[in-house]
């Protein structure tokens, strides 16, 4: 079970108390314990389910519409001048991200479980309008939990979910964002736990869901090495993905973890940069406590008190990440950079023109970390990058940002 | 012995049930929080529950959260939190203080250092909201040196099954979250305490406090009628609330204390 007993490899994680090194774990109430147990026995239970894996495939394959395409961004090469950059193109999935690919798997586990209310956390709203599509695909009564704050900068967002039939509740406890969404989704969840399942988007939370979102988001990572072999008959040199809580760079990285050739790098939100305090660069700028039923790195200050994460990028906005990453950080499989809002708007932007794609601010972020890259390296060297999302709902942001009125 | 067991013992003695009061630390600033700490035992509690105020308190309703903030924004930190114990026990080296919050403050302080400081200042218990059994042992051994005890935390949903595991290596008391929910906002019946509390009793001889759902006097009676102590928070972190600013502040909370524990010293009056 412990992965450092597995011989060569780094996949096996996490250990029997859901543990990746030091970091993960279960640091919850009491009265959740029972229920995150019960979680976690019933995926277990369906991961070894040939017919849980087929029917959670056939759905991916006929509503979500994998696999999603590779693309060789041949202009954006181009115009790098250095490795040949691919995006692996999650953001072509149904509801725009890739987080149906684990809304999909979660919610039939919760019907597996026999649970009749969905709850959810959400940012810039994208897994909660995930969360309300399955919800709507499956009939179930699903309330969603988003800070104040973004509801009323992520509107359009807010609206999808509510014609998806999604009660969208607004927190307006702490700094009334992500963070405040979970712990409100948390205390809804402790109130509830005869019927309710906790829907939770990112690989972060009390071991399982680390766990089961990376299992889940893994397509992403394996369909790409086979799409990459048969365009490049290789592996990438580099594979590039953003990092907010953390789940499509989990997603991305984990099929890749045993293949020392390939670099892996996660991009953080550096917010206005990191030397002023004001980003959402947990690994660069934090260290390790608990939150949100994890131990993990951190945004806190030196009381144990959590800080407000800034992002220009509503998604990238929470001071913690996936537990496995600070894990993979602090063994240096992977490495862990920052790109600031303006480096991720000028690659929304040149991503836009180059290859018409309007990428999602968050993998912009990813992109941004792409071109200064790209350069360094030599033209028979690959690059990919997980485009996770696309960036329709962000189009108000860039436009105030650029001073455009719509 | 400890404070903790020495008070439970003479609560047996005495043939009555104990009071509880739960306020969050520097609620709603330093000065005020130590004359209501202070002001307690003389109003009838037998035993303190201290809050660690925390930025997340994911098992906390708007009330406590409230409390929490105000005393974030009061300055608040660990190391004034035992200041105020140690300044406590000049004058009173009976009544047992537990400090109870979420692990994260304690963590960044370091366990092990927390634990003999907090000691040395006069804290009798913790009580780790985010701290199951299952993740306990990174606390346990470093507060059983200093001869402080980790009460447990056990709620509707933990089972017969397991309830042994969750109260393994457990000392000082029980706590008995009576709700499935978040503090302040649902009220415990007697008919679930009257189930709930004896199946506790089968499994430890610890005394059992019960929290969560109780407001007011009648229900602190109520829950001390089967158990051994009632813990009350909400109703208290409301009436600073609605008093903020205001001189009598002490006076007030002091005044609901003292109600609470003559429901809690009436209850058992009977046959």
């Amino acid at each position: 079970m412990n992965q450092l007993s597995g011989l060569n490899t780094l996949r096996n994680g996490p250990d029997g108390r859901g543990r990746f090194g030091d970091y993960g774990g279960r640091f919850v109430a009491e009265t959740l314990m029972p229920l995150i147990l019960q979680v976690e026995q019933a995926y277990l239970a369906a991961r070894a389910d040939p017919a849980f894996r087929q029917e959670l495939d056939a759905y991916l394959k006929h509503y979500v519409g994998r696999p999603s395409a590779l693309w060789f961004a041949e202009r954006l090469t181009r115009h790098l001048g250095g490795a040949k950059i691919y995006f692996k193109r999650d953001e072509l999935n149904h509801t725009g991200s890739h987080k149906a690919n684990n809304c999909m798997g979660q919610i039939l586990l919760a019907k597996r479980m026999g649970k009749t209310r969905i709850i959810a956390e959400t940012g810039a709203g994208q897994h909660g309008v995930a969360t309300a599509t399955m919800c709507a695909l499956f009939g179930l009564p699903c309330t969603v939990y988003m800070g104040a704050t973004d509801v009323e900068r992520q509107k359009p967002n807010v609206f999808r979910m509510k014609l998806l039939g999604a009660e969208v509740k607004p927190v307006t406890s702490g700094a009334s964002t992500l963070k405040d969404a979970m712990n409100e989704a948390l205390r809804d969840w402790v109130a509830n736990v005869e019927d309710t399942y906790y829907l939770i988007g990112t690989v972060a939370g009390p071991h399982p869901y680390p766990m089961m979102v990376r299992d889940f988001q893994s397509v992403i990572g394996e369909e790409a090495k086979v799409q990459l072999r048969e365009a490049e008959g290789r592996l990438p040199d580099a594979a590039v993905a953003c990092i907010g809580g953390g789940s499509n760079a989990m997603g991305l990285f984990h099929p890749f973890l045993d293949d020392p050739s390939v670099r892996l790098i996660g991009v953080e939100a550096g917010g206005h940069g990191i030397e002023t305090g004001e980003h959402a660069a947990s690994l660069t700028g934090g260290r390790p406590g608990v939150l949100h039923g994890n131990r993990t790195y951190l945004l806190q200050d030196e009381d144990g008190q959590i800080i407000e994460a800034h992002s220009i990028s509503a998604g990238l906005d929470y001071p913690g990440i996936g537990p496995e990453h600070s894990w993979l950080h602090d063994t240096g499989r992977v490495e862990y950079v920052s790109a600031t809002d303006e480096e991720a708007l000028a690659a929304f932007q040149l991503c836009t023109r180059t290859e018409g794609i309007i990428p999602a601010l968050e993998p912009a972020h990813a992109l941004a970390h792409v071109t200064k890259l790209a350069p360094t390296l030599g033209k028979d060297q690959i690059i990919l990058m997980n485009l996770c999302g696309r960036g329709d709902k962000d189009i108000f942001t860039v436009a105030e940002h650029l001073g455009v009125r719509l | 012995m400890s404070r903790i067991a020495a008070r439970f013992a003479a609560l047996k003695r005495e043939g009555r049930g104990g009071l509880i009061p739960f306020i969050e630390a520097y609620d709603p600033d330093a000065a005020t929080s130590l004359a209501l700490l202070r002001g307690m035992p003389e109003a009838g509690a037998d035993l303190i529950e201290l809050g660690i105020p925390f930025t997340d308190p994911m098992a906390d309703g708007p009330i406590v959260q409230a409390a929490g903030k105000r005393a974030l924004s009061a300055g608040v930190r660990v190391d004034h939190i035992l200041g105020m114990v140690r300044e406590f026990r000049r004058e009173d080296d009976s009544t047992p203080i537990i400090l109870m919050g979420y692990l994260n403050p304690v963590l960044s302080y370091g366990t092990e250092r927390f634990c003999a400081d907090a000691a040395e200042a006069g804290v009798d218990g913790l009580i780790m909201v985010d701290l199951p059994t299952e993740e306990a042992d990174m606390l346990i051994p470093h507060a059983a040196a200093n001869g402080i005890d980790v009460v447990r935390l056990v709620a509707p949903t933990t089972d017969t099954k397991r309830l042994p595991l969750v109260l393994e290596n457990s000392s000082g008391f029980i706590y008995y979250v009576s709700i499935t929910g978040i503090t302040g906002t649902r009220s415990t019946t007697a008919e679930h305490l009257g189930e709930a509390i004896p199946r506790i009793r089968r499994v430890s001889d610890l005394p059992i406090a019960v929290g969560f759902g109780v407001r007011s006097p009648a229900q602190a009676a109520e829950a001390v009628r089967v158990a051994d102590a009632a813990v009350v928070g909400s109703a208290l972190c409301s009436t600073i609330a609605a008093n903020l600013g205001k001189p009598d502040l002490v006076q007030r909370l002091l005044e609901q204390v003292r109600q609470l524990a003559d429901g809690v010293r009436g209850a058992r009056v009977h046959a």
